[in-house]
């Protein structure tokens, strides 16, 4: 199916805008290297370079620097990695969906993904020791991510399904069902909590508020697929989201298949979205702001605003996740917590600057 | 010379009673999360070697002072590793599994240490800390043992007390140990009946369950006691004031890590809190324990 090319919008492209993209990849490669560099574990320069040596296979690994190499590849590394991917997915879902609902409030909780994950999460977290007993433990490290994704891709497909009548999505419709499907899944949840052990609301509490601490290598491959690859096929998409901002019947005559991208972009958001959430828990801010931080400095071409979205994304949990790790050491604060205590004061600052600038 | 500056760092690194080594070094930089693990650590004499500590590490006065890794729940595999532990002691309610096999993927140094609400399961514990720690915990976890089956006959002979523990009465609705808890296990041991055995885990009583239950008594969380006002704002709480309590006034005030630890601590606890349930019963003095 050909959505992407099938429009092609005279528009020029923003000459700032041509600085974005590797700006935005700059300043991810800067933040994974930072993540991967920095933290509370102080890693000397020899035992980066013995570790370097060791991963190219070059020199075997020093004894004494064993600790380096296990905080470089095993504790920071798919940190670094997964929170670049699910930031990603974040970001470019993000700006996918307020392209779609051509609504600036848009994030990918309006169709239901991250409430449908914590009903399912916060299910697993409850039910999830009675039905496993004691290899709860065990099982719990893919029951928990696959009962979240199951669950917010099963309430937006819900949610689709519902806002579809006669082959045609309405995104009126779409939104209200999204409405009504976040309010459903609320109920169950609180049900749920109402019913878990006084441990249990914490873990739950602990979830809702996001972590990158169990990133594995073993989840790497996992996230790669469903979001980094769904992530870029979003970025593919911007050329009918663009044709969109005219308003559906204009992108109808422009050539757009309006119902397929629609669908596509709920699914390709969902999917990001929910096996991102599924590993770290509920990550708020990333998907609302990022997009508009990238459209208060660049303007609204999708071209732009989606791989944009999806590289500051990244980069903003990664950093957030190097903070989060820090600030607090030897404990850590909830990685979804620093994402909005750094964004949100950014995103005013720009909004008050934008205002000034219109107004003089 | 070279003896005295040997010896004197040596004298002053030793805890005052290092239980006798068994084999291998005891290890010098010990993380201990979980308050009875911590409390295991300290009884052994190693308490000095103990360079974080968890949230709920809330006893020997001590380990306030110390670094702390947070909640028990939320570790942080990085935060931990930075401490450079030779020894990781992690209770088994530790948490979340991911971040327990993250530090087993970067090859930390830990131990899980299993937590069993009951005396000889205090007494395993010990163990299982000794272990960890090239100790011997014979001597402590035979005479915790000991301490805690002096009391199970005296107590057996007491009229059993129906009784209620609450963790905290704010919002009105007391937040109640039902089945599972280590609250649970430890009114069975002091002679008591836990009228709460509808549910598992805590909950918030409602009034007209309250009713139902009829306790006779409160055990309540010290500190909670005192944010909710002391006994007469207690009572005064409608799922309080409906049930037999209001009338005995018999709301008890306990440490919850002192009674729900079972720790060394765990057989002066139940003696302590078995007197509070049952004034004036005749149960035999437990010797000083320099742990306790």
């Amino acid at each position: 199916m050909d959505v992407s090319a099938s429009v092609a919008l005279a528009t020029p492209r923003p000459r700032r805008g041509v600085a974005l993209l590797p700006l935005g990849l700059a300043l991810l490669a800067a933040a994974m290297l930072a993540g991967v560099l920095l933290g509370p574990a102080r890693v000397t320069a020899s035992g980066l370079f013995a570790a370097l040596l060791d991963a190219l296979g070059l020199a075997e690994l020093p004894v004494e620097h064993a600790r380096d190499a296990a905080v470089l590849g095993v504790v920071r590394a798919p940190r670094v990695l997964l929170g670049a991917l699910i930031g990603s997915g974040l970001g470019a879902a993000g700006a996918a969906m307020q392209g779609l609902f051509r609504n600036p409030l848009a994030d990918p909780g309006l169709i239901g993904v991250s409430a449908g994950a914590a009903l399912a999460a916060v299910a697993a977290i409850v039910f999830g020791g009675s039905l496993f007993g004691a290899t709860a433990g065990l099982v719990g490290l893919w029951m928990l991510p696959l009962a979240a994704f199951a669950g917010g891709l099963g309430a937006t497909l819900l949610m689709a399904r519902l806002g579809t009548v006669g082959g045609v999505t309405s995104v009126a419709t779409l939104l209200l069902a999204g409405v009504a499907v976040n309010a459903l899944a609320g109920a169950l949840t609180g049900l749920l909590i109402f019913m878990a052990d006084d441990r249990q609301v914490r873990d739950i509490t602990f979830w809702t508020l996001g972590s990158l601490a169990g990133a594995r290598w073993a989840q790497v491959p996992v996230v790669l697929l469903l979001v980094g690859i769904p992530s870029l096929m979003l970025c593919a998409l911007a050329r009918p989201f663009n044709a969109l901002l005219l308003g559906e019947a204009e992108a109808f005559h422009l050539g757009t298949r309006v119902e397929s991208v629609k669908r596509f972009a709920i699914v390709l958001a969902a999917i990001a979205v929910a096996a991102g959430v599924a590993f770290t828990g509920l990550i708020g801010f990333v998907g609302l702001v990022v997009p508009h931080l990238v459209r208060l400095g660049f303007g609204s071409d999708h071209r732009l605003v989606l791989p944009g979205a999806a590289l500051l994304g990244g980069a903003l949990l990664v950093l957030a996740d190097l903070l989060a790790r820090s600030l607090a050491a030897p404990a850590e604060l909830p990685v979804g917590v620093v994402t909005a205590l750094l964004g949100a004061p950014f995103f005013l600052w720009l909004l008050r600057r934008r205002a000034a600038g219109g107004a003089g | 010379m070279i003896t005295r500056r040997m010896v004197l760092p040596a004298v002053a690194v030793a805890p005052l009673a290092l239980a006798r080594r068994a084999r291998g070094a005891t290890p010098t930089r010990i993380v201990s999360v979980g308050g009875a693990v911590t409390e295991a650590v300290f009884a052994l004499g190693a308490g000095s070697h103990v360079v974080a500590v968890d949230l709920t590490s809330r006893f020997p006065a001590p380990v306030r002072d110390l670094p702390q890794i947070g909640y028990m729940r939320a570790l942080a595999p990085e935060g931990l590793i930075s401490l450079h532990p030779d020894l990781l002691l992690l209770s088994a309610d530790s948490g979340p599994p991911q971040t327990i096999e993250v530090l087993r993927a970067a090859g930390a140094p830990l131990r899980i240490i299993p937590e069993e609400p009951s005396g000889p399961g205090a007494a395993r514990k010990i163990l299982a800390v000794a272990e960890a720690l090239h100790l011997d915990g014979r001597p402590v976890a035979d005479a915790v043992l000991a301490d805690w089956v002096a009391l199970d006959a005296p107590i057996a002979a007491l009229p059993p007390v129906r009784a209620l523990f609450t963790l905290s009465a704010a919002r009105g609705a007391p937040l109640v140990a039902g089945r599972k808890t280590q609250a649970d296990a430890m009114l069975r041991a002091c002679g008591a009946a836990n009228v709460a055995q509808g549910f598992e885990g805590y909950r918030p009583l409602s009034a007209e369950a309250a009713a139902q239950l009829a306790p006779e008594a409160v055990v309540m969380m010290s500190h909670a006691l005192e944010e909710t006002g002391g006994i007469d704002a207690l009572l005064a709480i409608p799922a309080l004031a409906v049930t037999p309590v209001a009338r005995t006034r018999r709301v008890l005030a306990a440490d919850g890590s002192y009674v729900l630890g079972f720790g060394p601590r765990a057989a002066h606890a139940r003696r302590d809190l078995a007197l509070l349930l049952h004034p004036g019963a005749a149960l035999p003095p437990l010797p000083a324990r320099s742990w306790t």
